[in-house]
């Protein structure tokens, strides 16, 4: 039986959430426009008051932030609250440049809380469980996140932080952890570990939270049936609060984003325009409850889907597809949008080389799409028939993969250039 | 020991057939047998060399990727149809051909032919019971 740790919100009525959202929003954006002068500047630009948003309905008429603009306000201008009334920071580094720094007053972590708690019911825990939580400490949300959504549900709580692997797992035999929270590669790190030592018997793992980064469906049934568990997504950035914005239920099937916290939004990444429920596109977030980082419209580029059909554990919030990629490398091709991320999984699942060149060009007003690759050893064959083959069926998965037909080049060893950065990957010609 | 085929990818770029080539003489290294399977964008050098570990230690500093293939040199009767009835033989017997092409100059009317089959066992056999020869590494003047 499905349980929920705030069934009457978790199980709302559409229309009930709606209300909350219409009402916390009108809130927030007053509490910004009087106390983030950096916010209020955008709105002045773009033409808009307090007055003109009455509701959801009216939050396209805001204006973005992005992390340009977090780096830019760094450390204090987004702060909606002074700085007395903070009690904490946590931090994430960005790609480039400047770390990212959001702030809590004591009622934003309480309510960060409670999203991680529903979490951690919705993956079936109780107040008999022992919570493992490997997820690092520190200025990353996961461990201090999950760590106080655990104390809510009243697990018994091991902070184990991340790292030093054979106490993790002393402690998991020793104290019976029943719910392991970590990244699903420390996950996949922690099973096979146990399946080296050949203590499966010894472990009472039932269900474990993995998030903080991009996981496939292959990896989780390899967790879940190493490990003998039920293994559940979760998702959040930093900039919003840190995980637990969005969380799996028992249909493993998205993630329900917490809607009476954050007002979700799926955006063309290019326009801006937003799209109707179901599109692909790049997940903006407005956080309405949170009174010391009250970011408004916040672009995640993560590109998901979102969608509202009704979900057979009974919650009624929306859920988000796992992120497909990120917006700064989305290619859109013949109307289609192609990311280097998928291409890249399609390679390594057909046994080529992570390292690949995508080119796109128009040719007759029509986009073109090449892949190119290098020919390993290993691939390499005297017969030529072996190698068309072998060609054929990537085209193949590759059309699966994207929906659209890209031409493979299979090149000579060593003339892609081997580079740390994404962006030479692609050569768009069609830019020139 | 069998004479073995240097299989070598080449990505159709103007050029790389001429590097190979060029490296091969830099190196004193005679070609008995050249062949190119291709398509429109790459292909299979197929080559028989005098001294085949060398030239694939060479071909791979050079960055190349290529595979030893096992292939077998067959004597076939140099006269109208001398090929055909090897063809012949050969389909009589179920064996594949994967691929053939011809050995440089040719001796005594004969010539040579390279061929690469699916059961090089069963095709020495059947060549042997068919009264056809075959070419050791030896006559081919391969080290
Ligand atoms: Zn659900």
């Amino acid at each position: 039986m499905e349980r929920y740790y705030q069934p009457e919100i978790e199980c709302a009525s559409r229309e009930q959430i709606l209300r909350w959202q219409n009402e916390r929003l009108v809130k927030q954006v007053q509490h910004v426009w009087d106390s983030v002068p950096y916010y209020r500047k955008k709105m002045e630009e773009k033409g808009v008051t307090p007055a003109d948003i009455k509701g959801v309905e009216d939050l396209h008429k805001l204006p973005f932030l992005t992390k340009d603009d977090l780096r830019e306000a760094y450390p204090y201008g987004l702060l909606g609250k002074p700085l007395k009334d903070c009690v904490r920071i946590q931090s994430t580094s960005g790609t480039t440049g400047k770390r990212v720094v959001a702030f809590y007053t004591q009622h934003d972590i309480d309510l960060w809380e409670d999203c991680c708690a529903r979490a951690i019911v919705a993956a079936g825990g109780t107040d008999e469980d022992v919570c493992h939580v490997s997820y690092g400490y520190g200025l990353f949300t996961g461990g201090p996140g999950l760590n106080g959504g655990s104390h809510k549900v009243g697990c018994l709580t091991l902070p184990m932080s991340s790292g030093n692997t054979d106490r993790q797992l002393q402690f998991m035999v020793d104290l019976g952890s029943t719910i392991l929270c970590c990244t699903p590669s420390y996950a996949a790190y922690l099973a096979e570990c146990i399946h080296e030592r050949g203590i499966q018997s010894k472990i009472k793992l039932k269900a474990g939270i993995f998030g903080a980064e991009a996981w496939s469906e292959e990896m989780r049934q390899d967790i879940q049936s190493k490990l003998g568990i039920k293994a559940y997504d979760i998702y959040g950035l930093t900039e919003t609060s840190g995980p637990g914005v969005a969380f799996e239920c028992s249909a493993q099937t998205g993630m329900h984003i917490n809607e009476d916290h954050f007002i979700a939004e799926i955006i063309d990444p290019n326009t801006g325009e937003v799209l109707p429920e179901g599109s692909k596109g790049e997940l903006v977030f407005t956080s309405i409850t949170k009174e010391a980082f009250p970011l408004l419209r916040y672009r995640t580029r993560d590109i998901c889907v979102l969608t509202r059909e009704k979900c057979p554990c009974g919650r009624t919030h929306v859920k988000m597809s796992k992120p497909m990629g990120r917006s700064d490398d989305m290619l859109i091709i013949k109307g289609v949008n192609v990311f280097p991320s998928q291409i890249e999984t399609v390679l390594l699942e057909q046994g080529y080389p992570a390292n690949y060149q995508i080119i796109v060009d128009r040719v007759n007003n029509s986009d073109t799409l090449e892949v190119q690759v290098e020919m390993t050893p290993e691939n390499f064959s005297d017969s030529l028939a072996h190698i068309t083959d072998m060609e054929k069926s990537l085209v193949g998965a590759l059309k699966a993969m994207l929906g659209i037909y890209a031409k493979v080049k299979l090149v000579a060893p060593k003339t892609i250039a081997r580079s740390e950065g994404k962006a030479v990957r692609v050569i768009d010609k069609r830019k020139i | 020991m069998g004479i073995h085929q240097i299989s070598v990818f080449l990505e159709n770029r103007a050029g790389q057939l001429a590097e190979i080539t060029s490296i091969l003489s830099d190196n004193k290294i005679d070609m008995r047998a050249i062949s190119i399977a291709e398509t429109s964008d790459y292909g299979v050098l197929r080559l028989i060399v005098s001294e085949p570990e060398r030239t694939a230690s060479i071909l791979l500093s050079h960055g190349f990727i290529l595979s030893m293939t096992p292939v077998v040199a067959v004597a076939v009767p140099d006269e109208p149809g001398g090929l055909a009835r090897v063809l012949h033989i050969l389909a009589e017997a179920e064996i594949d051909i994967e691929y053939m092409y011809a050995i440089i100059g040719r001796i005594a009317g004969r010539a040579y032919m390279i061929f690469r089959v699916n059961d090089e066992e069963k095709f020495r056999v059947t060549l042997a019971t068919s009264g056809l020869a075959t070419i050791s590494k030896e006559e081919l003047g391969i080290q």
